[in-house]
């Protein structure tokens, strides 16, 4: 009766496995159409920001999660870039440094960039401050 | 008496190497930062400004 019961428990469990593993399959393509909240978060607080080479960087000492959730992105934007360059013949750090231009010029009040000489800026009302190769 | 000797020299130097031994060293409070970006041209940073901004837009959540 118990043996029964503990199958019975362990299938429901399975189960329960298997739809939340279902679920984040799903989420997963969402994620890439927005920024994940624990992403929009550290942005919004500062704890990451947009460097100048098209990366994100910490412009404080980041916690564990923070910094594994920057590596995650900045790998999946490398990927990006390295097939973006070569379809324009340009090299990673080339596009990546592009990119970066635009990542920082599109960051809204708030949010951290760096500026070109490698400090961390708050993005104000005001144009960030830019390499002045950005178009 | 000259084994006595040795082993005060012993101690001396052992007292010595507990007093000297210890180097502090400082990790810098800045980050350091090494420009890599030197050779990028700005004539190739125009001709991609348009790519990379579509590539933000079509990538939202990365970026």
């Amino acid at each position: 009766m118990t043996k029964i019961a503990a199958r019975f428990e362990q299938s429901r469990l399975a189960a329960a496995a298997w739809a939340a593993l279902a679920a984040s399959a799903l989420v997963a393509p969402a994620s890439a159409q927005q920024r994940d909240p624990a992403y929009a978060a550290a942005r919004a607080s500062g704890e990451v920001g947009e460097k100048v080479d098209g990366y994100l960087g910490f412009p404080t000492a980041p916690s564990a999660e923070t910094r594994r959730l920057a590596d995650d992105i900045n790998i999946k934007r490398k990927a990006v870039y390295a097939e973006r360059a070569q379809a324009n013949g340009a090299t990673i750090e080339e596009y990546a440094f592009s990119a970066g231009c635009q990542a920082i010029a599109r960051t809204v009040p708030g949010e951290k960039y760096q500026a070109p000489d490698g400090s961390w800026q708050t993005r104000t009302a005001a144009a960030p401050l830019r390499d002045p190769r950005c178009p | 008496m000259v084994r006595a000797a040795r082993v005060k020299g012993l101690m001396l130097i052992a007292s010595a190497m507990t007093l000297t031994g210890c180097i502090s060293v400082n990790a810098p409070d800045k980050p350091i930062i090494i420009e890599l970006n030197i050779n990028i041209k700005q004539e190739v940073v125009y001709r991609l400004a348009a790519d990379a901004g579509n590539t933000i837009k079509d990538n939202p959540g990365i970026f």
